[in-house]
C-alpha cells in the first residue's frame, strides 16, 4: 500500500492528463474543475467523474453544456462541473 | 542508452488524428507492420472538434464539379496554393467521401437518400458565380464520426497503437535518413525507441501559439518543432488563420453557421460595419476579410464593452425556434461560458487563432521535401500529412471544410506511397548512438534541480506576445519587438526548472517539452512574417498593404539554424488542367 498522499497525488496526475481532450471547450470545463473542485468530491462523485471521462468528447460536451440530461449517477458531478465553469 | 527498450516497425505514424489514422489504415491493410503513437487516446485527437463538415463536389444540392472546387481553393489560398496538389485533392474528394460513407460515417441525408450538402464560405458555382453547397456533414459530429470510424477500422486491420505516448524527437543518421523516434510513455515516464523504415508525422496544428485560439490544449505543434530540430525547414509559417468569431477573451469558435443563418456583426456605435468592408458578401465574406474588419473597428476605437475590445454578434432577431433548430448548442455554449442568453443579449466576439496553414514542406505524396539546386529532394523515409504539413493546398488562407478533406486525401496518398517505399527499403538502417543521445539530452535537461523560474507563466507570456505582435495585422516594428520578446522567453525557458520530478503522469514535464516546441514555432512564425513584405491571405502587413505577385508569389522556408529564410516557387502548373492565373480576390 502506498502512502495515501502519494496515491492521491498520482491519481490527480493521471486525472490531469485524462482531462486533456480534443476540444477546447472541454479543456476549459474539465481542467479548472480538477484543480478547484475535485478534491472536495466524495468517493462516489469521484468515481462518477472517472466514468464521465470515459465518454466520447461530443457526448461529454453535450452533458456539460446541458444539451442532454446526464444519466442519474452522473448528474451531481455534471452539475458540480457546470457550477465551476467560468 | 543501450538500456532503453527498442521496438521495430515498418512504419511509424506519429499522431492519431484523421490524417494519421487514414494513412495507418492503408498501411495496415497492405500488411505493413505499423505503429501509431499518440499523446492522447486516438479518439480524443483534435479532429474530434470538427463539426462543420468535409468538402466534395458531389453536386447533390447545387450544380458542382471538381474544377469549380479547385478554382475556389486556389482563389481562397490567395494564389499561394500549389495547383498540382489542389487538383489532386479536389479530384479525389468525391471518391473519398463515398468511401467514408461505405466505411460507416452517418452523413446527413437528403429526402431521396443522397448525402446532404451545406453551403460554406468561399464556395461558388461556375468559377466565382452563385453560391455552391459543397460541404458534407454527419450532423454536427463529422470529425468525431471520422475519427471513430477510422479508429475501429485500424483496430480490425491490427494497427499497433501506443496510446498516451509522447514523441520527443526524430532519430536520423548522417546521410539524413529518418530512422524513427524517441517516445515517452506518459503513464510511467519510461522511454521507448521506435525504429522504423519510414516515419510519418501527423501531429496536427499549433493553435496554442496564441492566447485566444479555438484549439484544444494538446495542439502545440510538436511535429513541426521536431522537424526543425532535424535540420528541415518549415514552409509558409507566416500564414495562420484567424477565425473572425471567437468568444471574446476565451477563443471558442462561434460557427460561421450563425452568420449563415442571418446573424450579423455590429460595432460600439451599433453599426453593421461589414457593409463597409465587403459590399457584396457583408458578414459572410471570407474569414481573413471579416477578421481584419473586426480588428480594425476595435483598433480605431469603435469596439464594444468597457474596454472597447470586441464587437458584438447579434442573433436575437432570429428567434428561439431558429436558434434551437439550426444552431444547436450555440445558445447553451454561450450560456455556459458567458452566463448570458444569446436570445436576449448579443455575443461578444473577437478574431481567434484557428488553423496552421504553414508546416512541414511536402509534395503531394506526403514525402517531406527540401530545396536542392533549382529543384527539390525528398528526405528519405520521412512523410508528413494533415494540419502539420504544408503540401500546400491551403496556401495563404484555408477554406472551411477543406481540412478534413486534406487529411483523408493525403493520408491515403502517403499511406500508398509508403507501401511502395517499403518494397525498396527491406531492412532497418543502423541507428547511430549520437542521434539518440541528442534526443535524450532534450529530456534530461528537465531533470535539473535547484534554483530557477517555473515554466507555468512562460506559456502565457509566449501566447500573449504572439497575439499582440503577430496577430491579424502586422508591421515591421511590432514584429521585431515580438521577436526579441520571444527570444527572451526562450532564454528564460532554457533556465527554467521543474518542481515535480516524478515519473508517473508528469504533466508538468510534458508541458515543458510542449512549450519548448511552441517557442521555436513562435520564432519561426515571427521571422517568416517579418520576411514577407506584402499582404496576402491571412498575412496582413500594415506597412505593405498590397499583394505583390511580382516578388512574392513564392513559399517561404524557415530554418532553425541561423533562423534564416529561403524561398521556393509556387507550383502554378496543375496536373491535367490549365493554370488558374493570379487575379484580384474579391468577395
Ligand atoms: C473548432 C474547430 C472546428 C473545425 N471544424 C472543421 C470543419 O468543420 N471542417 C474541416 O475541414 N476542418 C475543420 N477544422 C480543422 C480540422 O479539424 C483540423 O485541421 C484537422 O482535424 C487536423 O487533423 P490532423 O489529423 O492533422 O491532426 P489532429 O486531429 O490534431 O491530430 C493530431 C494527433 O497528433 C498527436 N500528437 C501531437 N503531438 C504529439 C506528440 N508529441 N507525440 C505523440 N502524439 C502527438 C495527437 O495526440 C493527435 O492524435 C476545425 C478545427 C477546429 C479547431
Amino acid at each position: 500500500m502506498s502512502h495515501p498522499d502519494t496515491a492521491a497525488d498520482s491519481e490527480l496526475a493521471r486525472l490531469r492528463w485524462r482531462c486533456r481532450r480534443g476540444m477546447l471547450e472541454l479543456d476549459l470545463l474539465l481542467l479548472p474543475f480538477v484543480e478547484r473542485g475535485w478534491a472536495g468530491l466524495d468517493p462516489t462523485a469521484k468515481e462518477a467523474f472517472w466514468r464521465l471521462l470515459d465518454l466520447p468528447d461530443p457526448t461529454l460536451l453535450e452533458l456539460l453544456l446541458g444539451l442532454a440530461p446526464p444519466p442519474d449517477p452522473l448528474s451531481d458531478v455534471v452539475a458540480a462541473i457546470r457550477a465551476t465553469a467560468a | 542508452m543501450s538500456g532503453l527498450e527498442r521496438r521495430r516497425f515498418d512504419a511509424l505514424v506519429i499522431g492519431a488524428g484523421g490524417a494519421g489514422l487514414r494513412a495507418a489504415l492503408s498501411l495496415a491493410r497492405a500488411d505493413a507492420h505499423v505503429a501509431v503513437v499518440s499523446k492522447v487516446f486516438p479518439t480524443r485527437s483534435h479532429t474530434v472538434a470538427a463539426q462543420g463538415g468535409i468538402n466534395a463536389a458531389l453536386a447533390n444540392v447545387t450544380a458542382d464539379n471538381w474544377h469549380w472546387h479547385m478554382y475556389d481553393t486556389v482563389k481562397g489560398s490567395d494564389f499561394l496554393g500549389d495547383q498540382d496538389a489542389i487538383e489532386y485533392m479536389c479530384r479525389a474528394a468525391a471518391h473519398l467521401v463515398v468511401e467514408l460513407e461505405h466505411a460507416g460515417i452517418p452523413f446527413s441525408r437528403l429526402p431521396d437518400g443522397r448525402i446532404y450538402q451545406r453551403p460554406f464560405g468561399g464556395q461558388s458555382q461556375n468559377f466565382g458565380g452563385a453560391q455552391a453547397a459543397r460541404t458534407c456533414a454527419a450532423a454536427d459530429r463529422t470529425g468525431h464520426a471520422l475519427l471513430h470510424t477510422l479508429y475501429q477500422q485500424n483496430l480490425r486491420a491490427r494497427t499497433h497503437f501506443f496510446d498516451e505516448y509522447f514523441a520527443i524527437d526524430l532519430l536520423r543518421d548522417e546521410q539524413g535518413y529518418i530512422l524513427g523516434a524517441l517516445v515517452l510513455e506518459i503513464e510511467t515516464g519510461e522511454l521507448l525507441v521506435i525504429e522504423a523504415k519510414s516515419t510519418l508525422i501527423a501531429t496536427g496544428g499549433a493553435g496554442q501559439l496564441f492566447r485566444t485560439n479555438t484549439n484544444a490544449h494538446i495542439n502545440t505543434g510538436d511535429g513541426l518543432a521536431m522537424v526543425l530540430r532535424a535540420g528541415i525547414p518549415l514552409e509558409d509559417m507566416e500564414f495562420f488563420q484567424f477565425h473572425p468569431t471567437g468568444i471574446a477573451g476565451k477563443g471558442m469558435l462561434i460557427s460561421e453557421g450563425v452568420r449563415g443563418e442571418g446573424g450579423y456583426l455590429v460595432n460600439g456605435a451599433g453599426e453593421r460595419f461589414m457593409e463597409r468592408y465587403a459590399p457584396k458578401a457583408h458578414d459572410l465574406a471570407s474569414r481573413d476579410v471579416v477578421s481584419r474588419a473586426i480588428y480594425q473597428e476595435v483598433a480605431e476605437g469603435r469596439g464594444c464593452g468597457a474596454q472597447r475590445d470586441h464587437v458584438l454578434l447579434k442573433l436575437e432577431h432570429l428567434g428561439e425556434e431558429v436558434i434551437a433548430k439550426r444552431l444547436p448548442g450555440i445558445r447553451e455554449m454561450v450560456q455556459t461560458f458567458l452566463h448570458v442568453d444569446p436570445l436576449h443579449h448579443p455575443i461578444p466576439v473577437y478574431p481567434t487563432a484557428h488553423y496552421t496553414m504553414g508546416g512541414i514542406p511536402t509534395n503531394r505524396h506526403g514525402q517531406v521535401v527540401v530545396p536542392l539546386g533549382a529543384g527539390e529532394e525528398t528526405i528519405p523515409g520521412l512523410y508528413a500529412i494533415g494540419e502539420c504539413a504544408c503540401v500546400s493546398v491551403h496556401g495563404a488562407n484555408r477554406l472551411g471544410g477543406n481540412s478534413l478533406l486534406d487529411i483523408v486525401v493525403f493520408g491515403r496518398a502517403a499511406g500508398n506511397h509508403i507501401i511502395e517505399f517499403l518494397k525498396e527499403q527491406r531492412t532497418h538502417r543502423p541507428l547511430p548512438p549520437e542521434s539518440l543521445e541528442r534526443a535524450l539530452e532534450r529530456l534530461q535537461r528537465w531533470d535539473r534541480r535547484g534554483e530557477g523560474e517555473s515554466v507555468d507563466g512562460l506559456r502565457r507570456a509566449l501566447q500573449e506576445t504572439m497575439e499582440r505582435h503577430c496577430g491579424v495585422f502586422r508591421s515591421e516594428a511590432v514584429l521585431l519587438e515580438g521577436l526579441s520578446k520571444v527570444r527572451e522567453i526562450r532564454d528564460r525557458l532554457a533556465h527554467a526548472i521543474l518542481k515535480d520530478h516524478s515519473r508517473i503522469f508528469n504533466t508538468a514535464r510534458i508541458e515543458a517539452l510542449e512549450l519548448e516546441n511552441l517557442v521555436e514555432l513562435g520564432i519561426a512564425t515571427l521571422v517568416s512574417a517579418l520576411g514577407r513584405t506584402e499582404s496576402r491571405g491571412a498575412h496582413s502587413r500594415i506597412d505593405y498593404p498590397e499583394r505583390d505577385d511580382r516578388h512574392w508569389l513564392k513559399h517561404s522556408l524557415y530554418y532553425l539554424e541561423g533562423e534564416r529564410l529561403e524561398f521556393k516557387p509556387v507550383r502554378l502548373k496543375p496536373i491535367s488542367v490549365d493554370t488558374i492565373p493570379p487575379a484580384e480576390r474579391v468577395y
